[in-house]
């Protein structure tokens, strides 16, 4: 292929873009109909939704007899219900917990595990097995080893060390921190794998520099594998973020957001507005709280990513 | 590089599986409308609710077995048994779904709040066609009846609440089985009792999704109080700060903390409850009287280890509390298949109440697929036809009446009280979290908690 001179191509590019028979003659339509069963999909499925839940949320309906606009009634309702404090308070202490045991565990088993020589695979395979655990049959097991009878799994195990049977799931101060280890358990897995890729592309000659210069594994850990691994960390983290803010499965199956609502997330609440008490559903609150969760993300995000756009690419 | 004319192919499948896409979504929607009633042809499809998932095969016998006798009579109507449960949360979707039974059964509970959201079928002149509006229990039709004046269900079921007890942990803890506690100490003793001669609960209660603040209600009425008052004028007030309500929190805290016989599930609901009381792990609790079908058929109870009483009756005014369900039609089915859903209501539902001839057929049905006949209830209809139904039935009755006596001998002497009626179901939810308070914290202030709730109450009696 050759290249068209510059004086050639400038004055052609601004009438190939503007007319639409020239758009048609390059093949427009055939690029037009290759994007559209996707676009359908998109906008039968995802954009449809997304439009009719910010009109719902201002609105009050119960989906059977026509809708009723009230402006912003519904986002003066949820900011004036006390439990939307509780429920903000409460997500943000499990975002923090999950960053504490969740965020770390990962990284670590990662990097031993790469500097396991044999037996890679079944690691990784073992590692990876709470993920292929389908999400709902893990919650409800562990709901079994969280019995907080004596003869409980866990409080069994406890009792061989001498340690008394814990309330778990029974307990407003246990319940949350409870919630997480098996979060932290079930999510841990693909993360895992992550890292362990992204492991993979760190040059070994650096490696090979530091034990020269006589690191020790934690040195190298320190001033090589963190460094290095700087960017999928940040996406990661964002990732964690937006997943615990958004958490609802385990506070719904474990507990339903008790006991004394030490556990009631933000998305439980949304839960709730609509369907709890439903017989009509209050889906007004329901899609408000929705759209002030997902516009809060969206700033979020955009702040993170400006933040630490330059770290990582530093 | 991909020729043009090949470009152009692949184009055009995938404008074709596109459009094959939009044609599925569209299909789907009118498959839905078909299979729910087909008013031009022959036949009419009815779909009906049958059983909540995890009913055993043999209920589905007879359900089948029911499903041919009503179509013998009725050709024109095909019956489709779908299973159903009635959850709130699910609901309203399912009906501007479509995926609702075109016949199903609520909870007096909610039916004000259904009827009000215009989720109900206007069944007035259908069930004075049948004849026998006037034979219902008026205290009962009026929680069916709208503002309006018409009919929206028909009450085809009531329980009272009651006191449900496993013999075999009473003998295990000493306890006599034929003679339960008549008195909330009484309780309290025999709780304690079971507990230290098995480590088993000895008294559980159910406490999350609205669960919690239904059986605070019930034992509220039991002990003489009364969380709300109908102001007459379509008004309430909460009345939750009273006496019956503060002595029921303090025996559920001195049963948990005092007497160390609550066991350790603090998160039960009425399936849950019912599975731990199955399967021997909760010695006494309070729920509807009929929920012996649902132990034995749905949680495999032995039925030799089941026990019921009447609720301890306590302080000025006590009652004990009902509750049942009404077979209701959808809002969305078209005049055809209302009139079949119609017949089928009364057929399945209503005859048996006051007819000998199907009083007889559905015992036998149920009997013959070894399903609960004679679980104690309350009447929709008059005390009388109840009374008089139960000896047509006689023969057929299969389950432990004489462990049921307790109960059947006196409940006639209790006054029956309905169900708040202002927002329900939102108050028992608020009070949920007062019931778990109280059962995960040794130091809870009763008095703040009732207070705070009151306040709340209020607040959403009064949007």
């Amino acid at each position: 292929m050759t290249l068209a001179s510059p004086d050639r191509r400038r004055p052609d590019a601004p009438s190939r873009r503007g007319t639409p028979l020239t758009w048609l003659r390059s093949g427009g339509l055939t690029r037009l109909a290759f994007a559209l069963p996707m676009i359908l999909v998109f906008a039968i499925f995802s954009w449809t939704p997304i439009v009719r839940s910010v009109v719902m949320s201002f609105q009050r309906t119960n989906l059977l007899t026509p809708a009723e606009w009230v402006g912003l009634d519904n986002f003066e309702a949820v900011l004036n219900d006390p439990l939307l404090g509780t429920a903000v308070v409460n997500t943000l202490y499990f975002a923090a917990l999950a960053l504490v045991m969740g965020f770390p565990i990962p990284i670590l088993m990662a990097v031993l595990m790469s500097e396991v020589k044999r037996g890679k695979g079944i690691y990784s395979a073992l590692a990876y097995l709470p993920v292929v655990v389908p999400p709902v049959v893990a919650v409800l097991l562990w709901k079994v080893f969280y019995d907080a009878s004596p003869d409980g799994v866990f409080n069994t195990m406890l009792g061989w060390f001498g340690i008394g049977p814990q309330p778990w799931l029974q307990s407003p101060d246990m319940a949350m921190p409870s919630l997480v280890i098996e979060a932290t358990w079930a999510a841990a897995g693909g993360s895992i794998i992550i890292y362990l890729a992204a492991l993979l592309s760190v040059p070994p000659e650096l490696y090979d520099a530091a034990e020269v210069d006589g690191a020790s594994i934690w040195r190298k850990a320190w001033h090589v594998t963190l460094p290095q691994l700087r960017g999928v960390i940040f996406v990661m983290l964002i990732l964690q973020i937006l997943a615990t803010a958004q958490i609802f499965l385990e506070p719904f199956l474990f507990t339903g957001g008790g006991p004394n609502n030490s556990t009631v997330t933000v998305l439980l609440l949304i839960y709730r507005y609509a369907f709890q008490n439903s017989l009509g559903g209050n889906y007004g609150m329901a899609t408000a709280l929705s759209v002030m969760l997902a516009l809060f993300l969206a700033v979020l995000s955009f702040v993170y990513f400006r933040l630490t756009n330059r770290w990582s690419q530093s | 590089m991909m020729s043009i004319g090949r470009r152009t192919t692949v184009a055009g499948v995938s404008l074709a599986a596109g459009a094959m896409l939009l044609t599925a979504c569209s299909s789907g929607e009118g498959g839905e409308t078909a299979s729910s009633s087909d008013a031009g042809g022959s036949t009419i499809e009815l779909r009906v609710a049958t059983f909540p998932p995890g009913a055993d095969a043999a209920a589905y016998e007879a359900f089948a077995t029911q499903e041919a006798q009503f179509e013998e009579a009725n050709p024109d109507i095909d019956v489709i048994g779908v299973e159903y449960e009635w959850t709130g949360p699910t609901f309203a979707v399912q009906l501007a779904g479509g995926s609702l039974p075109d016949v199903f059964t609520v909870p007096f509970t909610d039916s004000k709040t259904l009827l009000e959201n215009g989720q109900l079928m206007d069944v007035t002149d259908e069930i004075e066609a049948l004849g026998y509006t006037d034979s219902f229990n008026p205290v009962i039709l009026d929680g069916v009846t709208g503002a309006d004046g018409h009919v929206y269900g028909f009450p085809r079921q009531a329980y009272a609440m009651g006191l449900h007890y496993n013999r075999a942990l009473f003998e295990d803890a000493g306890l006599d089985p034929d003679d339960p506690p008549a008195t909330w100490d009484e309780v309290r003793e025999a709780a304690k009792a079971i507990t230290e001669a098995t480590g088993k609960a000895g008294y559980a209660q159910m406490a999350i999704n609205n669960t919690g603040g239904w059986q605070l209600t019930a034992q509220t009425v039991a002990r003489g109080g009364r969380t709300q008052v109908d102001d007459g004028d379509g008004t309430y007030t909460s009345t939750i700060n009273n006496a019956g309500t503060k002595a029921t929190l303090q025996f559920l805290h001195d049963v948990t903390w005092v007497d160390d016989a609550f066991g350790y599930k603090v998160d039960l609901d009425w399936g849950t409850i019912n599975q731990e009381f199955a399967a021997g792990n909760i010695g006494m609790y309070t729920s509807g009287s009929d929920v012996y079908t649902a132990l034995v058929r749905d949680f495999g109870m032995d039925p030799d280890q089941y026990g019921l009483t009447v609720m301890p009756l306590e302080g000025e005014e006590p009652g004990t509390l009902g509750g049942g369900d009404i077979a209701v039609v959808s809002p969305t089915v078209d005049d055809a298949t209302k009139a079949a859903a119609v017949k089928w209501i009364d057929w399945y539902y209503m005859q048996k109440l006051m007819n000998e001839d199907a009083a007889v057929a559905d015992a036998q049905a149920l009997a013959a697929a070894d399903q609960a006949v004679g679980t104690p209830v309350l009447p929709v209809l008059s005390r009388e036809l109840y009374e008089q139904s139960q000896e047509w039935i006689a023969d057929y009755v299969n389950v432990p009446v004489d462990q049921m006596a307790p109960f059947t001998d006196r409940i006639w002497d209790q006054t029956p009280v309905g169900e708040p009626k202002g927002k329900t179901q939102e108050i028992y939810a608020l009070l949920d979290p007062v019931v778990q308070a109280v059962l995960t914290d040794e130091d809870a202030d009763i008095d703040a908690l009732l207070t705070q709730a009151d306040v709340d109450a209020q607040a959403l009696l009064d949007q």
